[in-house]
């Protein structure tokens, strides 16, 4: 059969307001380029102003429609908008955003004058000028912060995505963007309590455990945050509430998923054979890292005498492959095409371990409501993870994924109140529902 | 065995299925005009709405059918012939079979109104009664609805998603009052109004006026009243699709006649799913059972018959479930209209109208009969399980919490609604 969704016209007029704040945003994307060419650096503050002020309030315009309509799901047209399905206007903006990470990353020098309107904010916060890196900091928790607003509005009849936006959009703000900058104003290493090994990778490695302990007693006890997180907080926790408790809590790869990539969670991939990819995928990343990281471990106590330079190629590489190409590059600028958790799901060594956790040795579960299931395909298609939902559901079984993130999307679009996350007893999270009838 | 199965909906395609797990041998044949590959017919809405494509209504990838040894035939069948037990199609071929089961589902009621062949004139129940759909709401601004059951609820949404005015005929004085107790009719009738749908209750379709060409313009009412539109969706229910059998001699009536082994009047053929009729139901149960979830619950145990395990079909409590634009609906065990003389009911409503709750319950024994949760999600298996053992109600109320399936950190009601209950047996004001 033709796909007749093709032969579907478009729904009516975008809302004005809607169409106001798209205006606005380009407007602000416009103003960055402007400022990036050179006049950024002659005029940092109005600049700055322009462009932070065009982005907030195209963000405001764009949720006011969300606010004022009835509560409920809001995804009509999704298919049918060339921004949510793969158009035109999706691969323009996965250009954009794939063009801003390679000049980011390789050519940062293009970005002297946006860099420069950054100043300002950099020396209130860190006492220094701003730098890419900042820049980029800045922009990142801008997004989260207007699309946080959007994800809300959009979703406002339920509390669960109300609080762990709430959730995400603080854990940002305050952990990822905020603290570090204070930290390095008190000339305190730049650490990020809200990461840990083997996401944030170098937090094991032995340099920065050196560097860190030897910079003083927040140091030591940065090292010591991050240890407890990784080995005991993140197992105990994983099993009281699943992965979501970071990835869709707390992480700031996540954070920007959520927010900035709900508008494109329908383009995951949800083949038997995307799947196949990710498990292999995924899995090497935490095999790569993990093996990174001991050898750099085992180089180290042998005083360099085995590897050679050989290990720090490998981290330098990791760095370069994973660090930079996949969690940036594409996992963030193929969000229009490939959906938003790109990097969640195929590359991310945290989600790898957090996973593992969750498929094995959890109470969570997303629970299949007895035989309620339609086949609708609602919740399948809205999993940003590519979960095919439908296929447990319609089985009565539950949902137990290594890669589910527990953004309860699922949850929210089905139309038959199927789905429900929640943790349980682990016992018994297998069993599907069998009627009463057909128990032997 | 060679199997061959009319229909690939949710009926025919569970049969299929479940054949499939206990014979691994089964030579296994889906017959179907409509779509090449099964998709879900309840996901239709929000194909034109625009929340997915066809793709995604599709609960198996392509490759299922395959891998499963599902053959899979797309045509019409236009002629059984049981005595040397083949099938012909409209394409000249045909094909034999060893046991054949019918699951043709149904197709849209029309009852003869003056006007119903016009251009802009259509029920929804097929992926091209969708195409169509598509075509004939093409830039218009109104439309009127005949019928207020659940598909006449879904097309008003669809229509509404594009900005087209809706108003829907209802012959009762209340939305879906034949399935709905008074409280639960009213609250989900403002629901609707509330998203802008024009609800004209007491009113029938009395004909449908076309323009110089063929197309509708308007509908006039029972009441004398017209109203202008240029779309009329014809929701009023829907019955079994068995045309294609009118000249063979297996009994019919609205159905295909079957028994509760799915057996027709005929050996080797069975039906199930939409099309077939019980010639002698349970009491409390219809002849005719049209839905997603009794289609799946009747292909199950009649694919255990087909491969030798004769098991006869038991529904189980009943249970039901449907959205009217954001409000959800359950349903469990029985909760009709009125109550008679031998039942109780108690009925809680959220102060905001967007959350009800309903336990009817036995006069003797104050055993649970069955609920209805609007604007809650609760446990099927809990549910089920209190109705099976003849809980009380006071048992009922006090445990709902058990049961609770809404999302986590959602405002509960269940204190709510036990305070409300030990208020009516207080002030005894009860129905
Ligand atoms: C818009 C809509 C929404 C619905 N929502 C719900 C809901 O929320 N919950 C619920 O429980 N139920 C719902 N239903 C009802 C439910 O979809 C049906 O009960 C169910 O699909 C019936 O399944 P079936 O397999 O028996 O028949 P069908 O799904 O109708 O499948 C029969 C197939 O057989 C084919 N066929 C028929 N005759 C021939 C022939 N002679 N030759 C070849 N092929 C033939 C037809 O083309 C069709 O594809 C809804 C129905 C509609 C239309
Ligand atoms: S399965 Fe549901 S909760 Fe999990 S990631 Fe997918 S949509 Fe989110
Ligand atoms: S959204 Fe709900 S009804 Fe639809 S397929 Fe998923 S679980 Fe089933």
């Amino acid at each position: 059969m033709k796909d007749i969704s093709l032969s579907i016209a478009s729904p009516s007029a975008a809302n004005p307001l809607q169409k106001m704040g798209a205006a606005l945003t380009a407007c602000a994307i416009l103003c960055s380029i402007i400022a990036a060419f050179g006049v950024g650096k002659s005029h940092p503050l109005l600049f700055f102003f322009l462009i932070t002020g065009l982005f907030i309030s195209g963000g405001i315009f764009y949720s006011i429609p969300y606010f004022k309509a009835q509560a409920g799901i809001k995804n009509d047209g999704i298919m049918q908008n060339s921004l949510s399905s793969r158009g035109a206007i999706a691969w323009g903006i996965a250009i954009l955003m794939t063009g801003f990470y390679i000049i980011l990353y390789w050519f940062p020098y293009y970005l002297e004058g946006l860099i420069r309107t950054m100043d300002p904010l950099s020396m209130m916060l860190r006492g220094k000028a701003s730098d890419q890196w900042f820049l980029y900091g800045a922009f990142y928790t801008l997004a989260v912060l207007i699309m946080g607003m959007r994800f809300i509005a959009k979703y406002k009849f339920s509390r669960y995505h109300i609080i762990r936006t709430i959730s995400v959009m603080f854990f940002q703000l305050g952990f990822a963007f905020l603290l570090p900058a204070f930290l390095l104003k008190l000339n305190q290493p730049e650490f990020y309590f809200s990461y840990f090994w083997p996401l944030k990778y170098s937090y094991l490695f032995p340099n920065d455990l050196d560097y860190l302990i030897q910079s003083g007693n927040l140091g030591v006890f940065m090292v010591f945050w991050g240890l407890v997180m990784t080995f005991i907080a993140t197992p105990i926790l994983t099993y009281n509430f699943g992965k979501r408790w970071y990835c869709s809590w707390v992480c700031g790869c996540g954070a920007l998923a959520e927010t900035l990539g709900d508008p494109y969670r329908q383009n995951s991939d949800k083949s038997l054979k995307a799947w196949k990819i990710e498990r292999w995928m995924v899995h090497s990343v935490l095999v790569f890292i993990t093996l990174t990281t001991a050898l750099l471990w085992l180089n180290s106590w042998k005083s360099g005498t085995i590897l050679g330079d050989a290990s720090g190629l490998f981290s330098q590489w990791y760095g370069f492959l994973i660090g930079s190409v996949f969690s940036g590059v594409i996992g963030t600028g193929f969000y229009p095409i490939m959906g938003s958790r790109v990097w969640c799901r195929f590359g991310c060594p945290m989600a790898a371990i957090l996973g593992l956790f969750q498929r094995f040795k959890s109470k969570f579960r997303i629970t299949t409501n007895g035989g309620q299931c339609i086949s609708c395909g609602n919740c399948s298609t809205y999993c940003e993870m590519g979960i095919d939902v439908r296929a447990y559901a319609q089985k009565g079984e539950n949902i137990i994924r290594a890669s589910c993130v527990g953004c309860g999307v699922c949850s929210s679009v089905c139309p038959r109140g199927v789905l429900k996350l929640e943790n349980l007893e682990e016992e018994g999270r297998f069993i599907p529902y069998i009627r009463h009838e057909d128990k032997k | 065995m060679n199997i061959v199965i009319i229909g690939n909906g949710i009926t025919g395609i569970t049969c299929a299925r479940n054949i499939r797990k206990l014979d691994s041998n089964a030579f296994i044949t889906v017959i179907s005009e409509e779509s090449e590959h099964f998709f879900s017919r309840t996901a239709l809405m929000y194909i034109y709405m625009g929340h997915m494509k066809f793709e995604h209504t599709k609960p198996y990838e392509d490759w299922f059918w395959n891998k499963n040894r599902i053959s899979l035939i797309r045509a019409y069948v236009k002629t059984l012939n049981s005595k040397d037990k083949t099938l012909h199609f409209d394409n000249g071929k045909s094909i034999a079979y060893d046991k054949l089961i019918i699951a043709s589902g149904s197709i849209p009621n029309k009852f003869g109104w003056p006007g119903e062949n016009l251009y802009g004139v259509q029920g929804l129940y097929s992926i091209q009664d969708l195409e169509q759909m598509e075509r004939n709401t093409k830039n218009i601004s109104s439309a009127v609805i005949v019928g207020g059951g659940l598909i006449g609820i879904e097309m008003a949404e669809m229509l509404h998603s594009r900005k087209i005015e809706v108003k829907m005929l209802i012959r009762e004085n209340l939305y879906w009052s034949n399935i709905l107790p008074r409280e639960e009719a009213q609250l989900i009738g403002k629901h609707i109004s509330a998203h802008g749908i024009d609800l004209r209750f007491n009113t029938e379709l009395r004909e449908i006026i076309s323009d110089d060409q063929d197309r509708v313009k308007g509908v006039l009412t029972n009441t004398g009243e017209q109203f202008e539109c240029q779309f009329v969706g014809l929701t009023a229910g829907v019955k079994p699709n068995i045309g294609f059998l009118e000249k063979h001699e297996l009994e019919t009536e609205r159905g295909i006649l079957i028994n509760e082994y799915f057996e027709t009047s005929i050996p080797d053929i069975y039906a199930a799913g939409d099309c077939a009729q019980f010639r002698n139901p349970k009491s409390g149960e219809p002849a005719v059972e049209q839905l997603w979830y009794t289609g799946k619950m009747q292909s199950e145990t009649l694919a255990r018959t087909i491969c030798g395990d004769k098991s006869a079909y038991n529904r189980g409590i009943w249970f039901n479930s449907a959205k009217f634009f954001d409000l959800e609906y359950q349903t469990y065990g029985q909760v009709l209209p009125e109550i008679n003389d031998q039942q109780k009911s108690f009925y809680w409503e959220h102060l905001n109208g967007k959350h009800a709750f309903r336990a009817n319950y036995s006069n003797k024994d104050e055993s649970i009969l069955g609920f209805n949760f609007i604007g809650i999600r609760f446990r099927q298996a809990i549910a089920e399980d209190w109705i099976r053992e003849h809980k009380t109600i006071d048992f009922v109320i006090q445990n709902l919490k058990k049961g609770w399936f809404d999302p986590e950190f959602s405002k509960a009601y269940y204190n709510d609604i036990s305070h409300s209950y030990l208020q009516s047996l207080k002030g005894g004001n009860e129905e």
